[in-house]
């Protein structure tokens, strides 16, 4: 789980480009969007794309997503619990 | 009609060189990508606005040539809010359209990107400016082969002329693949320096 | 100010090959919009011109082998439209050409992919009616052809030019199909604008054009009386939620034409039929005071076309200007948006004298232009 939750942050930093942080400056419990990493709608929509690219999931509700990417630790559990590859 | 207009500031920015009013203010290694120049720039002038990272090339182009160009104007908010903007370019967003194309090449790997889609459009730099400087003015994305000062001049009057602008902010800003180039100049009735088509052109071409 | 009039107009589109055969589809509650399932992605609603149709009455003007499918339909509806018009292509003809993304699929077909540069589809279009000014290109979203209306109003205004041919175009793409599903902003329904059922955007494709002019010589004419165009300075792509800029746009448009709110009597909105956009529509019609005016979206019959749209969408309501006719809102069925709007339910018999067209689209863009009945 631990080796999950790195690349997840490694690959939100890549991919949402917040070239400003660190592995180190994400805590699990981090609120992804509003005042924690202050992440948007656009990137919302990257996370689902991310989630259906490297993992095998696929996010049709919006809402479902709200639920998903509430930080890194319920991230990674949802991952580990629904990845297809 | 015969309005008289000014250039209150302009900024140049090619071969990674920034120049305000004709004066250098940035000179770096010629050997960077834009975007590696970009960022070398960002950094040295400290704008702690972590959205720019997320734009693509031309925003960060436009982006870059307003945040001089607005730090040395130095205007009041009310006088910012209602600038008119009025950009233009020879390859819209191509440079991005074609990035996002490759995401939708090969159907064994067809991944549409979001953050990538919404950048192909040139008038999202525009959008860009706006947020970062509170300005809810007009706006207009122009296309033209070459920079046309004689469209952009007439574009500036009548908005002043039919009182939609009292200052416009007006601009050539152009990124294909790794070439780039950016004039972006302020013009008002106030201020000292003579507006006319054949000035602009004048310090486009010798700047 | 030169009073500046909109006159000779032209629609391409899955609905008809001129304005008269959209209305009459219109008029019918035909939409244009159906199911596809020819595209890689998977099969959705959208609203696409016959490739037979278009190339068949092409053949009359040119070889539709040399020409891609956008340069066909703003040539078809350009040529209809000149044709109608009372003045001819002079040196102080502004030929104007609003598109979104003009030749994308040059990116992905057999055409050079540097047909996707605009000036080159602006070129195409210029040589093709021999005009004698260089082409004003808008590309600003999907206001670009609303915006471009404004854009030849104020260049005749101040003396630039005497009239203008004004064209907007888009087509149906994988490219702009793809991107709207990645920002999961596509209907799995035809699109129902306002309706509380509404669940994203149908897309479609178009041409439309018109002529402008500062000389009017029919009996009954329709002026352009005021124009804004303004930035909501919130979000490059979701809609501002207090509709910041589309309200500024309208105020703008009132200020100019010197006139109140209660004198409009239609308004043709943008619809797009997302949950943002609209209810950010009924925000900002709500702050105008406009929210008891009739009201309708045309997307439920032709998409939202990008570029096209807002000029399309101008047309129409010339045309319920002339037809003293005020269409329904295709799709809509019951109120899904915050604030009460009139919702045009049923095509209705109606005088109108002054009608307001808005558009709005990513980079926070906006456009609002006024139009009014002139009789001489």
């Amino acid at each position: 789980m631990d080796a999950l939750k790195k690349e997840l942050k490694e690959s939100i930093i890549e991919q949402l480009n917040l070239e400003d942080l660190n592995v180190d400056d994400i805590a699990d419990d981090d609120a992804l969007f509003g005042d924690g990493l202050g992440l948007d709608s656009i990137d919302a929509l990257e996370l689902i794309v991310m989630l259906d690219k490297d993992y095998g999931i696929k996010l049709t509700d919006p809402n479902e997503g709200k639920a998903v990417f509430v930080s890194i630790e319920v991230l990674a559990k949802y991952i580990s619990e629904h990845r297809t590859k | 009609m015969k309005t008289n207009l000014n250039i209150i500031t302009f900024c140049r920015i090619k071969n990674h060189s920034i120049s305000i009013n004709g004066k250098e203010v940035i000179q770096k290694d010629s050997q960077l990508t834009f975007s590696e120049f970009a960022k070398l720039v960002y950094k040295e002038k400290a704008f702690a606005y972590p959205k720019f990272f997320k734009m693509d090339n031309l925003s960060k182009l436009g982006f870059l040539a307003s945040e001089f160009l607005f730090e040395k104007a130095d205007l009041d908010a009310h006088i910012k809010e209602n600038i008119g903007i009025v950009l233009s370019n020879k390859s819209a967003s191509l440079d991005t359209d074609r990035k996002y194309q490759e995401t939708i090449n090969d159907k064994a790997n067809y991944f549409p990107s979001p953050a990538v889609f919404v950048y192909t459009l040139a008038n999202i730099m525009i959008g860009e400016i706006s947020i970062k400087h509170q300005i809810k003015g007009e706006n207009a994305f122009f296309v033209s082969d070459k920079f046309n000062e004689l469209l952009l001049e007439q574009y500036t009057v009548s908005l002043i002329q039919n009182k939609k602008s009292s200052h416009v902010l007006c601009g050539w800003i152009d990124v294909d693949k790794d070439k780039y180039d950016a004039f972006m100049y302020l013009v008002a009735k106030e201020g000292t320096q003579n507006y006319s088509k054949e000035i602009i052109k004048n310090i486009y071409t010798t700047n | 100010m030169k009073d500046v009039f909109i006159t000779a107009n032209s629609i391409i589109s899955p609905l008809g090959f001129t304005s008269e055969a959209n209305l009459a589809k219109i008029s019918k509650e035909h939409s244009g919009i159906i199911l596809h399932s020819d595209f890689s992605t998977s099969p959705c609603y959208a609203s696409i011109i016959n490739n037979k149709k278009l190339d068949q009455s092409f053949s009359t003007l040119g070889n539709s082998k040399m020409y891609t499918k956008l340069e066909k339909m703003m040539i078809l509806s350009l040529q209809d439209t000149i044709s109608q018009s009372t003045f001819t292509i002079s040196d102080k003809t502004a030929l104007i050409i609003a598109t979104t993304k003009g030749n994308i699929d040059a990116l992905n077909n057999n055409f050079k992919p540097e047909r996707a540069y605009l000036p080159v589809l602006g070129k195409k279009i210029q040589e093709f009616f021999g005009f004698k000014t260089e082409p004003i290109i808008i590309s600003n979203a999907c206001v670009s052809g609303i915006l471009a209306i404004a854009v030849a109003k104020r260049f005749i205004q101040n003396n630039y030019y005497d009239n203008a041919f004004v064209v907007g175009g888009d087509i149906v793409s994988e490219f702009t199909l793809s991107g709207f599903q990645s920002f999961q902003a596509i209907s799995d329904k035809p699109c129902k604008p306002f309706s509380k059922h509404r669940t994203g955007i149908s897309i479609g494709e178009a041409a439309a054009s018109v002529a402008i002019t500062n000389k009017n010589t029919e009996k009954e004419a329709i002026q352009i009386i005021g124009d804004g165009s303004c930035n909501d300075a919130n979000h490059i792509s979701g809609p501002s939620r207090t509709g910041e800029g589309l309200y500024l746009s309208i105020l703008s448009a009132l200020k100019e034409a010197k006139i109140q709110p209660e004198t409009i009597d239609y308004i043709s909105a943008h619809g797009t039929a997302t949950a943002f956009n609209d209810e950010m529509e009924a925000i900002a019609f709500n702050r105008a005071k406009l929210e008891h005016v009739p009201l309708n979206s045309l997307k439920g019959y032709y998409g939202h076309t990008l570029g096209a749209s807002g000029l399309l969408e101008a047309i129409v309501g010339i045309h319920s200007i002339k037809n003293n006719l005020l269409y329904s809102s295709l799709g809509f069925d019951e109120l899904g948006v915050s604030i009460p709007l009139n919702i045009i339910k049923n095509t209705i018999k109606a005088e109108v004298n002054t009608f307001l067209k808005t558009a709005s689209g990513f980079g926070g863009c906006n456009t609002a232009v006024l139009f009014k009945k002139m009789t001489l």
